[in-house]
């Protein structure tokens, strides 16, 4: 059973605020030149794409390569011009995604 | 950029990565210490963001999903304080089960939940129980990091009353002191000394209580060279890999022993895990 | 000064690296890599013929990484962050890794400030790249220093 990718986001916005918001998500990021224990190469496996929408529109956006860490973490800034539900969405070499919704509270 | 001068930095790139580590090591301890502390410090400025909290995530998830063959959550393990009693088990362990007949530490007890319990086969949980660098912690390794958080906060206090508790912590102790394997080794040999160090890591001393207090709490700890996180059934077992001794069995009396006797040294000392280290 | 009229020479700035990436042995890296592994390639992506100017930008990374597997670092670049000048991209490089990129940030004039915090993977000592494409077409550059150590048993 993998992890859930964890977010963090502040408890409640003001409007014109600037929030930061704190992403992890648990993934091998394989860069394709290890050996395992069988002595057989590993294939390259990444998330190669981070993106970030609030409210439907993208804000934030990574690409992330074989200099990235493994269990990426990434943390960005957002100007909050209103309520609305963040969607993050990793994906993978060969298609795959993961997917996380978290509303903001705006007061 | 002149040929010569680009001659030079290329040069001295590369004279500089050889001798880096020699070099390291001839200066002062202090300002290398010092300079790896601001990396030791960013990487724990954020509790958070510590990879090793997507295992907590994950073990606690497994320890309320029903599973196995009798397909029960582990909400009814008891860890000590009663059955499905999470929040400061861990702090207690290692103890006496009265059911095992057996001391056992944390992953001991959750694997005999596991088998008792939900139904796995014992054998196949114990066989290859750790990951490889690269793969996360498996999930018995996953619950006890979860379960061991839960203790967060609070100082290690197992009691080691029972008698069979005093057996396992003075069989740690002897075989702390121990030496045997083909390099003569024993625990002491790297940790009962100051100053010791393999290559630029400085180890913990843990015959001294003040050092083990420091040191034992944030086991199990996310380690970003292997990229998992490490549990201290696996910590205990990749040592005496490395000390040429033959391999410890998860939940086996040595290694019940030597936690014993480390948690005994830390007693008192904070838990605070997932710790997060080289 | 010699030193700044060499910084923005991009083709200085591009054969240094070169002279870096190729004495570390890594400039012809095995077929099993994809993309760009030559650092004046992957420049040339990025900022097309464009000189980046250094500046700008602050990188956040410790002076050694006891190991190079999980680096952390954080990118900041002053910026107004309005619709009319705002940071477009932060492109971070590890020039001696065998692919040097690390990732590529985009921001919009939503995002309030250009700052990213992530970690990276360094295969060796080296100097990171940073390079800051703003909305107006011009681009920024940054350099720091990182050691790279080996550690011991683990604990």
């Amino acid at each position: 059973m993998p992890a859930k990718p964890r977010i963090r986001l502040p408890q409640t916005a003001r409007i014109g605020e600037v929030i930061e918001v704190k992403t992890l998500v648990a993934h091998a990021m394989e860069i394709g030149n290890r050996r395992g224990s069988d002595g057989n190469t590993i294939q390259r496996l990444l998330l190669h794409t981070f993106e970030a929408t609030f409210a439907g529109k993208e804000v934030f956006r990574a690409n992330l390569h074989t200099g990235t860490a493994a269990n990426p973490f990434i943390s960005f800034f957002m100007k909050v011009l209103g309520p609305g539900e963040f969607e993050f969405t990793w994906t993978e070499d060969g298609g795959a995604k993961i997917t996380e919704r978290q509303p903001l509270n705006v007061t | 950029m002149n040929s010569s001068r680009k001659r030079i930095c290329a040069a001295a790139l590369v004279v500089g990565l050889s001798l880096t580590a020699a070099a390291e090591a001839q200066q002062s301890g202090d300002a290398i210490e010092r300079e790896l502390e601001t990396y030791r410090s960013m990487l724990k400025a954020d509790p958070w963001s510590n990879p090793g909290m997507l295992d907590v995530d994950r073990g606690e998830a497994l320890w309320k999903t029903p599973a196995g063959p009798k397909n029960v959550s582990l909400e009814g393990c008891d860890l000590g304080l009663g059955a499905g009693k999470v929040d400061g088990a861990f702090a207690r362990l290692p103890r006496y089960f009265a059911d095992g007949d057996r001391v056992m530490d944390v992953e001991t007890r959750i694997l005999w939940c596991m088998e008792k319990l939900q139904g796995f086969d014992r054998l196949k949980l114990i066989t290859r129980p750790h990951p490889a660098a690269g793969m996360p912690v498996r999930d018995l390794g996953g619950i006890a990091t979860f379960v061991a958080s839960r203790s967060n906060g609070q100082p290690f206090k197992a009691a080691f009353t029972e008698p069979r508790e005093r057996e396992a912590l003075a069989l740690g102790e002897t075989l702390f002191y121990r030496r045997s394997g083909p390099m003569d080794f024993a625990c002491s040999t790297c940790h009962a000394d100051s100053g010791k160090r393999i290559r630029l890591q400085a180890l913990p001393v843990f015959s001294k209580p003040e050092e083990a207090r420091n040191s034992v709490g944030q086991w199990p700890a996310y380690r970003v060279s292997t990229a998992h996180v490490m549990t201290t059934q696996h910590r205990i077992y990749d040592c005496l890999w490395q000390m040429r001794l033959p391999e410890v069995e998860l939940g086996s009396e040595v290694s019940v022993a030597l936690i014993s006797y480390l948690v005994k040294q830390a007693e008192g000392g904070e838990i605070n895990v997932p710790g997060i280290k080289r | 000064m010699a030193r700044d009229a060499e910084m923005t020479d991009r083709r200085a700035v591009i054969v240094g690296l070169s002279a870096m990436a190729t004495s570390a042995g890594w400039a012809n890296p095995a077929a099993a890599q994809t993309g760009p592994s030559d650092i004046g390639a992957v420049l040339k992506t990025l900022v097309g013929d464009a000189v980046p100017v250094e500046g700008r930008i602050a990188l956040d990374l410790p002076e050694i990484a006891e190991n190079g597997n999980t680096v952390p670092y954080a990118i900041r670049v002053d910026s107004p962050m309005t619709d009319a000048q705002y940071v477009k991209a932060v492109h971070l490089l590890a020039p001696a890794n065998p692919l040097p990129r690390v990732a590529s940030f985009f921001f919009t004039p939503q995002s309030g400030k250009a700052s990213v915090a992530s970690r990276m993977r360094l295969a060796q000592t080296q100097e990171v790249l940073a390079i800051a494409a703003m909305s107006d077409g011009t681009f920024y550059m940054h350099k720091r220093p990182i050691k790279v150590t080996v550690g011991g048993c683990g604990g």
